[in-house]
């Protein structure tokens, strides 16, 4: 991974990452969160600016306060000190469908300008030249979740014009798809990559740059994406604390599960 | 009172070829791997899998030819291996039949079925490819009883115009088979931790098996009767078999096997070194008791849970050797 210098601080793309992922989240909110970057997103906002954020995991998990990062959403890791332990039914019918959470971390292997995700497979559904494990609890978080927060690897393949599979959807054609495909709430807010943070326009649902990491420019994110990325608004995305890379280094993840 | 307690390669004899069948846990943990050991070694053939995310138990049986469909939403083992090696294999090799939902979907199918009902409606999928695509056909699903004759059907609230709903069909299998901490001979059930799905899916099928890692008394279990998982009818058999789950982890009792899970999943991306896998761990010892001595009883014992948190915390998970 990149070690980006700076005068103060060095950090790693991943930690830049959770860092812009951590700031998505603000005090006393519901976080549903997946495997991976979004745990450590969690975690590390629960550990500084939203101590009274609530964090569940769709395998049962309800107000976990994580002393050990988990490997799996179903881990013993967030049951301890939990304040409910209880299965995906509980989860997902009674806070999800029921609107009680504010924001989900989703990912997937391809996403395109409207934030739409594709973690089913690659090239024809019925006969893919790759499968992937498929929606998880993915397509339900985006479609019912007040709010999504997507983590994607930027490439130009990654982020396409047109994506395969519509595993979670986003804003979907853009303008009102959304609400009259029978959505009726949510819609994702930001896309956190390895190459800047994109958000969507108000009206018309379409993303935008609205900052590249620092090393790139705005032209070396529109290079690397597939489809027209505006970049009118883009400006550098910030970089983490001192204390936000102390805590993430040293509470969040010590034994490097997923920090790079 | 009768004892359900029967023996494990005893149990696995009661699935036939081509039965319906759903196993518990989720991803990385709780799944009845000493059964679904036994299913391959008893070579059972054309399978019908119902789960929400499974993992490894899933991947191994589709691995060892035994899986002939599978209705899901996720099939990896999330940080341990993220995606199912044979699984994925099947799949481009055109191997299996399948079909995607969502987890949520997928739960609410096995809700419906524990109640009783035909489908039940839900507010998720909409506008996506889960909704909008089908694996099987027509067809494949009207020659079969087994599959429900729909994916699924939209309606309009009878309540509200204009409020759409997507209705799922229920599930109902012959088998469910779970792995839990505590069990009584009488088929009296505890799980510690999350339930994960595992009192539903029990609840729509029609023979209900159990692998415990613990059986207790009577006694004990009806002390605390509000943290038994199911109603004395619902489990049919009970199987004592401490270490149930290895290489998944089983809260209160031990951690993941990280270099057990690193080993299949380099194993299994390859076909000749998955049944090298399979002869070493499955076919190559006869019973359970014989793989746990394969895998090693330093190996088991550094997995044992810390009681203080339910898990081993000092357990290395990452950069093994």
């Amino acid at each position: 991974m990149t070690t980006v210098s700076n005068p103060a601080l060095t950090y790693s793309l991943t930690e830049l990452m959770a860092v812009t992922a951590a700031r998505e989240i603000q005090d006393n909110e519901v976080v549903f969160a997946g495997t991976g970057l979004p745990m450590l997103g969690a975690m590390l906002a629960q550990k500084t600016h939203a101590p009274n954020c609530l964090v569940i995991f769709e395998a049962g998990a309800i107000g976990s306060r994580l002393r050990h990062l988990p490997m799996s959403v179903g881990d013993p890791r967030t049951v301890r000190g939990a304040a409910l332990a209880a299965g995906l039914a509980e989860v997902f019918t009674y806070m999800l469908q029921a609107g009680k959470v504010d924001v989900g971390f989703i990912s997937g292997a391809q996403i395109d300008r409207f934030g739409n995700i594709n973690s089913t497979s690659m090239g024809d559904y019925h006969h893919p030249s790759v499968r992937f494990p498929g929606s998880g609890g993915s397509c339900d978080i985006a479609c019912l979740a007040k709010r999504t927060v997507i983590i994607a690897q930027h490439e130009k393949r990654r982020l396409p014009e047109k994506i395969d599979y519509i595993t979670s959807p986003g804003w979907l054609n853009g303008g009102e798809s959304r609400k009259e495909a029978g959505l009726i709430r949510g819609g994702p807010s930001v896309v956190v990559t390895t190459r800047g943070v994109l958000r969507f326009r108000p009206t018309s649902h379409e993303a935008y740059l609205a900052s590249y990491h620092p090393g790139l420019t705005a032209e070396n994110v529109r290079e690397e994406t597939g489809f027209m990325l505006d970049t009118a608004d883009a400006s550098e995305t910030p970089i983490p604390t001192a204390e936000e890379l102390h805590i993430l280094r040293n509470v969040v993840d010590p034994e490097r599960i997923f920090l790079k | 009172m009768t004892s359900k307690l029967i023996g494990l390669a005893e149990a696995a004899a009661l699935v036939p070829d081509g039965a319906t069948l759903s196993l518990g846990g989720f991803t990385a943990q709780r799944h009845p791997m000493a059964f679904v050991y036994e299913l391959i070694r008893q070579k059972k053939r054309d399978l019908y899998l119902f789960g929400h995310s499974p993992g490894g138990d899933w991947d191994i049986l589709i691995g060892a030819g035994c899986v002939k469909r599978v209705e899901l939403a996720y099939e990896a083992d999330e940080a341990f291996g993220t995606i199912g090696p044979r699984w994925r294999r099947a799949v481009q090799a055109g191997r299996i039949e399948w079909e995607d939902y969502s987890n949520f979907g997928m739960v609410t199918r096995f809700q419906a079925g524990a109640m009783g009902l035909p489908f039940l409606p839900t507010r998720t999928a909409f506008g996506s490819d889960v909704f909008a695509k089908q694996a099987l056909t027509a067809e494949q699903r009207a020659a079969d009883p087994r599959t429900s004759p729909l994916k699924q059907a939209v309606i309009e609230s009878p309540f509200q115009a204009g409020d759409k709903l997507l209705l799922l069909p229920a599930i109902h299998t012959e088998f469910c088979v779970l792995h839990v901490q505590k069990a009584t001979e009488s088929g009296l059930v505890r799980v510690e931790g999350q339930t994960f799905a595992d009192n539903i899916q029990a609840l729509c099928a029609d023979t209900v098996i159990v692998t415990a890692e613990e059986i207790v008394s009577e006694d004990f279990m009806r002390q605390e009767p509000e943290r038994t998982l199911l109603p004395p009818f619902a489990v049919a058999h009970v199987v004592h078999v401490p270490f149930g789950s290895h290489p998944y982890a089983v809260y209160n009792y031990y951690d993941h096997d990280p270099r057990q899970l690193k080993d299949y999943h380099a194993a299994a991306m390859i076909d000749e070194d998955f049944q090298s896998y399979l002869e070493k761990y499955v076919y190559g010892v006869p019973d359970f008791e014989s793989y746990l001595a394969v895998v090693g009883a330093a190996r088991l014992d550094s997995l044992k849970a810390d009681p203080e948190y339910g898990y081993s915390p000092n357990l290395k998970r990452r950069r093994l050797d």
